[in-house]
Parts: C-alpha cells; structure tokens; sequence
C-alpha cells in the first residue's frame, strides 16, 4: 500500500488558498464601493496566511530544502495543484461571489475536520483559519442572497456565475488514492460525505438566493495532476514576474 | 460606529460606514474598524437614529457649566485598586 503523503495534501489545499488569495488581491481598488474594496482585500490577506502556513509545513514536510516561497514563486503551472474553481477569473463581481462562496462554503469544511487532527501544526493553522473562513462564508452568502435576490440585472449575471462555475464544483470531491489515505487517517471527509454536506448548504443557500444549479452533474477536473484551465498560466506570469525577473530579491 | 475595547468599558465612536441595512453595516465595520484587534464590542448605528446638538447651540448647552467646578469630584481621594474613573 502506498503511504500517506502529508505534503503533497499541504501543498494542494496551500495551492487553492493561495491562488484564491490572488484572485482576491486582484480586486484591490476595483470594489463596488469603498467598505467592499477593504474587505475584499482583507479576506485575500486571510486566504495568503492560510497558503503560507501551508506552504511553509509542505516544504518542512518534503525535506527537500524548498521554502514556501520556492513553492510560491518557482513551480510552474503544471507544478501547482489548486481547484480549478479557484483560478477561474474575476469576470464580474457575480463570478468573485459565487467562485468565493462555494469555495468557502468547502474549506470550512476542510479546515473543520484538520482542526480535529492528532498534528499540531496542522490543527493550529485550521483553527485559526476556520474562524476567518466562518466570516468569508458569512460575507458571501450575504452577496449571494442579496444580489441573486436583487434586480433583474443582478440576479442574471449571478445565475449565469452559477452556470459557468458549476462545471468546477465536482472537482471539490474528488478522490485520489492518497486522500483516500488522507481519510483514513481522519484528515478528510470522503469525496461523498463532502459533497451530501456541500450540496446540503448550497443548494439551501441558492434556493434563498432565487438561483438554480444547472442539472448537468458534467465536471472538468485535473488539478490533482497539474492539469488546469487556461487561466492559471496568465496569474502565474503576473505572480511570479519579480521571483522571475530578480531571482531571490531581497526588500 | 462604537467601539468597546473590552468587556465593561463604555462603547466610544470610532468612524462611519456606507451601508444598506443592518448586515451589511455590522460587516463593513467589522473589516474597516476591527481588523487590528481594536476591540471586542461592536454597535453600529444609522447617522439617523443620532440626535446632536446644533452647533449654534453650543452656548446654552455646555457653557453653563464652565463657572461650576465643584460639580466635579476632584476633592476626593480616590481610593487605591480603583482603575476606570
């Protein structure tokens, strides 16, 4: 039987944190209105805490001399393992509501479970991101109930959010034979106990909301392999462009 | 927007937001007014709700008091151990 790889478990779940964190920092300035714009940074600057801490485990853990920002800023697409739903743009402030609230809906869950585990690290860095990721799920529901049960306007272009994005929600529960050994050992929910809680809480929330799911149960996944959407290529560029142009720079 | 500092002392005002209700008004000031552990109380209330004093009232309001020292309790002792006056 294979044996349980802590770090690479640390890595993707650092991975869809840090990606998540970007897409965050992406909207610096461009909020709907001031209170908005702070916020959307804020709840970025909780998801980058979470992918540090992560991070900086998963490279303890692998022992192959690599910091976080190793893994940060030199792997290159096909080196990263975050959920595609994370990398998907920010195309309207719909699409950062929805991609952020099904996010959150999930890592709660995750990072519930982690906060449970016999590892100190790991437990301490869920515990202390389950209380931000309770508020992000708090934020979001609150501009997913609010805009989908808004005007006209709102409702369409979160309903067409909810289309688009639905195709990367079954990624959420895949499983591969590592995360089988990962539930095992009490890290993880299995792929179906966390989609019966995800589907519980979202589809409840959409419903508020006055939204649909679309009934295609169809899922793009491949992140697990490094396989990602063309999205996460053109981020990378924009991330990694001082570690690539002054490689190691000090501030 | 008041913030409590901690448990027991008064609530003080510390700023404004924008919002439409109540929700989104506790929000905003949570990621505005407590992101460095200013606090651990939190009241926010509509600008509305908020009666003030005119300026231009200012002389019949507060002036009065200004001959009348003994009003505060500056004879006393205060008796040690004593930490919020």
């Amino acid at each position: 039987m294979e044996r349980l790889d802590l770090s690479k478990f640390c890595i993707r779940l650092g991975d869809s944190c840090l990606i998540m964190a970007h897409r965050q920092s992406e909207m610096c300035s461009k909020g709907p209105f001031l209170e908005e714009d702070i916020a959307q940074t804020n709840l970025g600057l909780d998801l980058l805490g979470q992918a540090e801490a992560l991070l900086i485990y998963a490279a303890k853990l692998e022992g192959k001399g690599r910091t976080a920002d190793d893994l940060a800023y030199k792997r290159p697409e096909r080196h990263y393992y975050n959920l595609l739903l994370t990398e998907q743009p920010n195309t309207d402030f719909a699409f950062v509501t929805v991609r952020q609230y099904f996010m959150s809906v999930y890592l709660v869950k995750v990072f519930e479970k982690l906060a449970t585990v016999n590892d100190e690290v790991i437990s301490g860095v869920a515990a202390k991101g389950l209380k931000e990721l309770k508020y992000h799920l708090r934020h979001y529901k609150m501009w997913l109930v609010r805009l989908g049960d808004g005007t006209e306007e709102s409702h369409q272009r979160m309903q067409t959010a909810v289309n688009e994005l639905w195709m990367f929600v079954g990624e959420l529960f895949e499983e591969d034979d590592n995360d089988r050994l990962m539930v095992e050992e009490g890290y993880k929910f299995s792929g179906a106990e966390m989609k019966s809680y995800w589907t519980d809480i979202v589809l409840s929330d959409i419903q508020e909301a006055t939204l649909t799911v679309p009934e295609s149960d169809y899922a793009l996944t491949g992140s697990k392999k490094g396989i990602h959407t063309e999205y996460l290529g053109y981020m990378l560029t924009e991330m990694q462009y001082l570690q690539r142009a002054y490689p190691d720079a000090k501030w | 927007m008041f913030i409590q500092t901690k448990k027991g002392l008064p609530f003080k005002h510390a700023g404004s937001v924008h919002a439409f209700d109540k929700e989104m008004a506790i929000q905003n000031a949570r990621d505005l007014y407590t992101r460095r552990g200013e606090g651990r109380g939190m009241w926010v209330v509509p600008a509305d709700a908020i009666v003030a004093v005119d300026p231009s009232d200012d002389e019949s309001f507060f002036d009065p008091s200004n001959d009348k020292i003994y009003r505060h309790p500056t004879f006393y002792e205060l008796p040690e151990g004593i930490k919020n006056m």
